[in-house]
C-alpha cells in the first residue's frame, strides 16, 4: 500500500512549482506501476543516507525522502552494509571535520568502499554538497571542489538551470527548467582542467548550472566562482550525481521553495514510469 | 631509523588561489608594494620509521598521491627530510 506523502503536520505536500506532465493524481497512478518487490514493501524506494561524523544534512534528507513517500534508512560510516538501498545519498556537512580537504578523509570510510562498489555496479548515488566533495575525492566524479572565490561561506538561495535530462535524477525535468535551491558551503568552486570541462560539456554531463533568477546566465558570477558556472554533474553512466546546492532544503514552501522535491520525485518517476528499476539494488 | 619529513601541498599554478590574492592585497596595504604574487598552501610534517631515505621518500610520494594532495588541483613536494633517530625500532 502506498503512502500519500504528508508533511509533518499532516498537510499534503505542496505542489511542485515545476509541476508538469499531469496532476498529483496522475502521478500517483503512475507510481502504482512500480515493481512488485518495491510495492510489496509499501514504499517506493529505499534511500540509504550516509552518516559520517560531522554530517549535518542527514536528517533533512530523511525528511525530504519521507515527504516524497519513500523510505529512508541511515547508513553509518563504519558499516559496509547498504541495507538494500535503491539509492544512496551522501548528504551535506563536514565529514570528519573536512580535515585536510573536504571529503578527503571520508573517502576512505568503510562505508565508502561499499558505496564505490555500488556506484561502479550502476547503483544510484547522489552526493549533495559535502557528498559531492566526497564523490570527487573518491574519483567517482571528475574535477574537484575548492574554496569559493569570495572566501566566504555562502548560505543563499540560488537558481539552477537544468542542463541535462539524461539521468535518473533529472529525467523528470525539462532542459532549461530553473529550480530555486539554496547553497550552503565555503568550498563549492568546481574546478577541472580544460579537457575535463570540454568532456563534461560534450557528453552533456553538466546536470545543473547556476543562473540568475530570471534564468539568464551568470557568466562566471556564480556564488562560488565555479568553472562554467557548474553546480552539479553526473558520471559517465549517469547513475552518480553530485551537486553543491541542497534540494532537501527546498522541499516545502515553508522553506521558501519546494523545487528540490522535483529531484526526489524524479527518481521515483523513472522507477515507476517504465516499471523497471533503472539498476538493480546490488548491495 | 626515524625520519622527519616535511611536505608542501599547494594549488597548481593554473588554479585560482583566492586566499593568495587576499594575502597579496593585504601585504600591499601594509606597504609591501613589491609583492607580485602570493600562493597559500599547506605544510605537513611527518615522522616515519624506515630503513633509508630513499624508501621513506618513496612512501611519502605515495601518500601524496593517495591522500595528502588532491591530484586534480594540487601539487606537492617534499621540502625536507632529516634523520630524527638512528635507533632501529
Amino acid at each position: 500500500m502506498l503512502r500519500r506523502a504528508r508533511g509533518r503536520n499532516g498537510f499534503a505536500v505542496p505542489p511542485l512549482t515545476l509541476a508538469r506532465g499531469g496532476s498529483p493524481g496522475c502521478e500517483m497512478a503512475r507510481l502504482r506501476t512500480c515493481p512488485p518487490h518495491l510495492s510489496t514493501l509499501g514504499v517506493l524506494m529505499r534511500f540509504g543516507i550516509a552518516v559520517f561524523p560531522g554530517t549535518w544534512s542527514d536528517r533533512d534528507c530523511k525528511h525530504a525522502v519521507e515527504l516524497a513517500g519513500h523510505e529512508a534508512v541511515m547508513l553509518w560510516h563504519k558499516d559496509r552494509d547498504l541495507r538494500g538501498s535503491d539509492c544512496v545519498i551522501l548528504p551535506g556537512g563536514f565529514a570528519y571535520g573536512d580535515y585536510l580537504r573536504a571529503g578527503a578523509v571520508a573517502r576512505f570510510a568503510p562505508l565508502m568502499e561499499s558505496v564505490a562498489a555500488f556506484a561502479n555496479a550502476g547503483g544510484l548515488v547522489w552526493g549533495i554538497c559535502n557528498g559531492f566533495q566526497i564523490l570527487c575525492e573518491a574519483h567517482l566524479l571528475p574535477g574537484a571542489l575548492t574554496r569559493n572565490t569570495s572566501l566566504e561561506f555562502r548560505c543563499v538561495p540560488t537558481w539552477l538551470r537544468v542542463e541535462s535530462v539524461d539521468s535518473v535524477f533529472t529525467a523528470g525535468c525539462a532542459r532549461g527548467d530553473v529550480l530555486q535551491i539554496p547553497i550552503s558551503h565555503g568550498e563549492g568552486r568546481f574546478v577541472a582542467d580544460e579537457e575535463t570541462l570540454a568532456m563534461l560539456e560534450r557528453e552533456e554531463r553538466v546536470a545543473f548550472r547556476y543562473v540568475r533568477q530570471d534564468g539568464s546566465p551568470v557568466d562566471g558570477e556564480s556564488p562560488n566562482g565555479s568553472m562554467h558556472d557548474i553546480a552539479g554533474i553526473v558520471n559517465e553512466r549517469r547513475n552518480v550525481l553530485g551537486m553543491m546546492p541542497h534540494p532537501e532544503r527546498a522541499c516545502e514552501l515553508l522553506l521558501g521553495s519546494s523545487d528540490g522535491m522535483a529531484l526526489f520525485n524524479n527518481v521515483a518517476k523513472l522507477v515507476s514510469g517504465n516499471g523497471v528499476m533503472p539498476v538493480a539494488a546490488v548491495s | 631509523m626515524t625520519f622527519a619529513v616535511e611536505v608542501i601541498v599547494a594549488l597548481k599554478p593554473v588554479v585560482n588561489d583566492p586566499q593568495g590574492l587576499v594575502v597579496r592585497d593585504s601585504l600591499h596595504r601594509l606597504g609591501f608594494a613589491g609583492v607580485r604574487a602570493v600562493r597559500v598552501g599547506k605544510h605537513i610534517e611527518l615522522e616515519i620509521e624506515g630503513d633509508d631515505e630513499a624508501s621513506v621518500r618513496a612512501q611519502v610520494e605515495d601518500m601524496c598521491e593517495q591522500l595528502l594532495r588532491n591530484t586534480v588541483i594540487e601539487d606537492s613536494r617534499i621540502s625536507a627530510v632529516r634523520v630524527l633517530s638512528d635507533a632501529a625500532s
